[in-house]
């Protein structure tokens, strides 16, 4: 079984799927979503499969392939997943279904053709999985960008209030941070001796000032795409003018891109400018922590402030990646996983108030508890996910990333400890300011708000719940996955643990 | 008195040229003789077998390497390519100057005085099939470009220069529709026109000059006694530079390279839509073939005078037209910047003296003329009863009317913006990197700076098509004929295929990237 290939199958699965789905009649929309459902569960499947496949202690890349693409410039269809695109590609399997069921009634309060919907969200589940399943770093570049487009769509076509503005903001930063990448690309290729395979590329030893260069145009790309401050500033827009679901998709999984660029790309291929920019890494990622977060808290808009939120979440794991120690990194990792579980289901469960209500404003809401008692305990259990409650996931995934910063860095892991608080303030807040207290009277007249959750809605957050619980208590099926491809990436960068802490560290992390 | 050598010369070799221009011949012949209401179809069908033709003599030629008339013209690997790209884009530019079903007598007028739906002019139109005086014209100007890119020595090189200027004049003036813009299109690039090419003569006087007196050798101005007197003419230096500054403002007014780039958007607004495809693509793609083998031929041993010089007018090209596309909004005018910031990105790949760098820019010749010339076959599809809609407000909410045209228009933007698995990604890939190989990579950290900008006004146009209401004034798409239909569907795949499997053409490109000498 472990000849099958996976990464290729699991990558155009969903574009043909795609291709089915908008060839659907505009005519019968419930088709459209049931064969984009069923398509998405096909791909979640082959996934698992390949997850029970993966031999956690085999090599550091499995299933690769690899086709020859453009031959004159060394371009091959090179796939090989290590234990952190693993993680990242199950993510993804998992979520698109939830999401696509959803976005069930999403797509009609617009004008727009709903199977067209069902297939860009398809094709954006291709551009992802190709994304973090290429080990080719030209064929890594081209579903990086094409990765855009479907996004661009779902927001400007689909999406709610200022949608063309976001989705033009989005389009634009990100295009920004990608000719940058471009160059780099580029520029690696000629240093390299004309070659994009990764296996290749790693082995290179490239000039110091040269590293540094190119090491800054990647960095600069995966930076807008995480998005670190002070390139934040479209997230919030484009999470705030995203459908519900999309925007689940594009904090949850697209921003990782980012983070796991910088995993993948950065650190191994210039190890010594990733140590000598490590300084600035974290202070970015500090800033993003403290700042974002005291916006957060400022928010009136639910989906503004659940972007915020994750831009506060992806300077953790800018921390835990620069931190450069294993528990760090694996913690990073895990974060990844985790934030895409938990923001995933708070955008869902937001996507899901907004739509009964109408409006996405905190201030509309006000004792919501009282008519939907279920979704409110949802998105108070989703919101103390979020702030890493012990017992949920994200809890296991923060304690790594600090405990493995305190080794090399404590003013770094202090200061980052003080995002907790705040995440603490923010969630409770906004908790306590949509479903407690006295129950705002308009919210009564609204049809909507008189409707708990449906069956369809309660699938859709059981699994996430359940994932974000049973990881929080048991994540050593994760952790062993991601470990050694993390070790190993650490050792890339040139850094070891310090000696006396990490046995202890590492089997209470088990 | 002694004895007149005649050179020999390889007809075979020469056949494309002497097809086309012997077609064009005979294009004027059917002019004086067929009557007219059969005149349109037997001047496309003449001029697209002699395109074909001559095609399909390149191809027989394929593994020519030669020298033939005298010094005159090479028939070497990269004006094989050129001449076979310049044919198959002119096709389809054919195609669309051929197209008559959607409007009635086509895009093209006669006789200038006529205006635009006044009885001469329905006249004209009715049961004729329009005027054809334009297959002459091109068919004219295809075959100098095919002498331009194999022309040997400076004066081939200025009389084929000629021969596709002026008909390119005229045709810019046959405008149906707003007559005014496109008489004074033709006006300022004829003039514009006349200036570049006295430049280029008076080049050519210097370089003359500056070859006499290399012990062994007469003076000329063909290409290997030029390279010759780089290394050994004793004469001053400041002929060569002086000569090749203004060798350099004749070709690449012609690439419409800043600061010779004013005609630009003027004339591709004001000139008939597919004659702006036509020149969009067949002329870009002779000038820059020219600019290659002067560079890369006559002046390689100066590599080191020129570049920075060329490197500058790249940047400020590339600068030019991404900055004021920003600020177009009319669609053959943003186009028109936007030519002319690709002519920089060719120039970045002129630039690297490599194989790898002529056989970039050959190949990005190629994908970008297959690019524009589907643009403009939107664009003459977009109208009303007015004509052509080209005001960027007027294409609001155009994905909502006509969602397939604007989903082939949105593609070819895309590409335009070098989004990966479009031509435009390969072949901005295929200039940088040996450019970049060549250490220069400030060309390439500006074409990339300027690559973001560009992005904008290419974004606009697909969220005014897709994200914008449509109101009242937004046309419809008109169903197009057959011969537009076939022009924008190989335009199309083209920008498709070879964005997802650029080996076969880069191959190509890559055995026919050496000149003779």
């Amino acid at each position: 079984m472990s000849n099958f290939p996976f990464l290729s199958v699991l990558t155009v699965a969903p574009l043909v799927g795609a291709l089915i789905v908008a060839l659907l009649p505009r005519r019968s929309p419930e088709l459209a979503k049931q064969v984009a459902f069923g398509w998405s569960l096909l791909v979640l499947v082959l996934s698992v499969i390949m997850w029970i496949t993966f031999q956690a202690d085999g090599d550091r890349f499995q299933f690769r392939e690899s086709y020859a693409w453009i031959p004159n410039w060394g371009v091959n269809f090179t796939f090989a997943a290590d234990g952190i695109a693993l993680v990242m590609l199950m993510l993804i399997a998992i979520l698109v279904p939830l999401v696509i069921l959803a976005s069930w009634h999403d797509a009609e309060s617009s004008k727009r053709s709903v199977p067209v919907y069902f297939a860009l969200l398809l094709i954006l589940e291709c551009t992802m999985i190709g994304v973090f399943a290429a080990a080719d770093v030209f064929l890594f570049y081209v579903f990086f960008e094409v990765m855009l487009v479907p996004m661009y769509f779902l927001i400007g076509s689909y999406g709610g209030h200022q949608r063309q503005y976001a989705a033009v903001k989005f389009f634009l930063y990100s295009l920004v941070g990608g000719l940058f990448m471009l160059a780099a690309v580029i520029g690696l290729w000629v240093v390299g001796g004309k070659t994009f395979d990764w296996q290749a590329l790693s082995q290179v030893d490239i000039s110091t000032g040269t590293g540094r260069w190119l090491f800054l145009g990647f960095f600069l790309a995966f930076a807008i795409k995480a998005p670190f401050f002070p390139f934040h500033t479209w997230l919030p827009d484009a999470g705030g003018a995203a459908p519900a679901g999309a925007a689940a998709l594009l904090v949850g999984v697209l921003d990782k891109v980012g983070t796991f660029g910088i995993l993948r790309y950065c650190l191994p291929l210039f190890p010594e400018a990733s140590r000598w920019f490590a300084p600035w890494a974290l202070a970015l990622g500090l800033i993003g922590i403290i700042y974002a977060a005291l916006l957060a808290v400022g928010q009136n808009d639910l989906k503004r402030l659940v972007s915020y939120t994750s831009i506060a979440h992806f300077g953790f794991i800018g921390v835990g990646i620069f931190a450069f120690t294993t528990q760090a990194g694996t913690g990073a990792v895990l974060y990844m996983l985790n934030h895409g579980l938990a923001t995933g289901l708070l955008f869902l469960v937001v996507g899901m108030l907004i739509a009964r209500r109408g409006s996405a404003l905190i201030s509309d809401f006000g004792g919501a508890g009282k008519l939907v008692p279920l979704l409110a305990g949802v998105l108070f259990f989703a919101g103390l996910a979020s702030l890493a409650l012990p017992g949920t996931a994200p809890f296991v995934s923060e304690f790594l990333v600090l405990i493995g910063t305190f080794t090399t860095n404590k003013p770094v892991a202090v200061i980052a400890t003080l995002g907790i608080i705040l995440a603490a303030a923010y969630v409770l807040w906004m908790v306590q300011r949509t479903t407690q207290g006295t129950l705002n009277p308009a919210l009564t007249e609204v049809e909507g708000m008189r409707r708990d959750l449906s069956l369809r809605e309660k699938v859709v957050v059981a699994p996430l719940i359940a994932l974000i619980v049973l990881l929080g208590f048991y994540p050593k099926p994760v952790t062993d996955v991601i470990n050694p491809a993390v070790r190993a990436t650490m050792q890339d960068v040139g850094r070891t643990d310090p000696a006396p802490t990490v046995g202890s560290v590492q089997e209470a992390a088990k | 008195m002694t004895e007149l050598k005649l050179p020999s010369i390889d007809y075979a070799a020469l056949a494309p040229i002497l097809i086309m221009l012997g077609a064009a011949l005979v294009g004027v012949l059917v002019e004086a003789f067929v009557p007219r209401r059969l005149r349109n179809g037997v001047q496309l069908a003449l001029a697209l077998v002699a395109v074909l033709g001559a095609l399909t003599m390149v191809i027989l030629n394929s593994d020519d390497r030669l020298i033939t008339a005298g010094q005159a013209l090479a028939v070497d690997g990269p004006t094989l390519f050129l001449q076979g790209a310049i044919l198959i884009l002119a096709a389809m530019a054919l195609l669309l100057i051929g197209e008559r079903s959607v409007e009635r007598g086509g895009a093209f007028v006669a006789h200038a005085a006529v205006t635009a739906e006044s009885a001469d002019d329905r006249r004209q139109a009715d049961g004729v099939g329009g005027t054809t005086e334009v297959y002459p014209l091109a068919t004219f100007a295809i075959g100098g470009m095919l002498i331009f890119v194999a022309a040997n020595d400076l004066l081939t090189m200025f009389i084929a220069l000629e021969v596709f200027s002026l008909p390119l004049y005229l045709l810019c003036a046959l405008a149906r529709r707003r007559r005014l813009l496109s008489q004074e299109a033709a006006m300022k690039y004829f003039l514009l026109g006349a200036y570049a090419s006295a430049f280029f003569l008076f080049g050519v006087a210097l370089i003359y000059g500056f070859t006499s007196g290399i012990p062994g050798r007469v003076a000329g101005v063909d290409f290997a006694t030029v390279h010759a007197a780089v290394t050994d003419s004793p004469a001053s230096p400041v002929l060569l530079f002086a000569g090749m500054a203004l060798l350099a403002i004749g070709l690449l007014f012609k690439a419409a390279a800043a600061p010779f780039h004013v005609w630009t958007p003027d004339v591709y607004q004001g000139a008939p839509t597919p004659v702006t495809g036509f020149m969009a693509a067949c002329t870009k793609v002779a000038a820059f073939g020219a600019l290659l083998r002067v560079f890369h031929v006559a002046f390689s041993g100066a590599a080191w005078d020129f570049t920075p010089v060329l490197g500058a007018v790249a940047v400020l090209t590339m600068l030019v037209g991404a900055v004021l596309a920003v600020t177009q909004t009319d669609i053959k005018r943003l186009l028109a910047y936007s030519s002319i910031a690709n002519a920089g990105y060719l120039l970045v790949g002129v630039l690297a003296p490599s194989k790898d760098g002529l056989s970039g820019t050959m190949f990005y010749l190629v994908a970008y003329g297959f690019s524009v010339l589907a643009a403009f076959a939107v664009v003459t599809l977009v109208r009303d009863a007015d004509g052509e809609a080209t005001h960027l407000s007027r294409w609001a909410g155009l994905g909502r009317r006509s969602p397939f045209f604007a989903a082939i228009f949105t593609f070819i933007l895309l590409a335009f913006a070098g989004i990966p698995l479009t031509s435009g990604f390969t072949s901005k890939f295929a200039v940088f990197a040996p450019a970049l190989d060549a250490n220069q990579a400030w060309l390439v950290i500006a074409g990339v700076l300027t690559s973001m900008v560009l992005a904008f006004p290419y974004l606009r146009v697909v969220v005014m098509m897709w994200l914008s209401e449509p109101g009242d004034a937004t046309p419809t798409v008109t169903v197009p004929g057959a011969l537009t239909s076939a022009a924008l569907v190989i335009g199309v795949l083209a920008t498709l295929v070879l964005g997802v499997a650029p080996a076969p053409l880069l191959d190509l490109a890559n055995g026919a990237a050496e000149f003779v000498r």
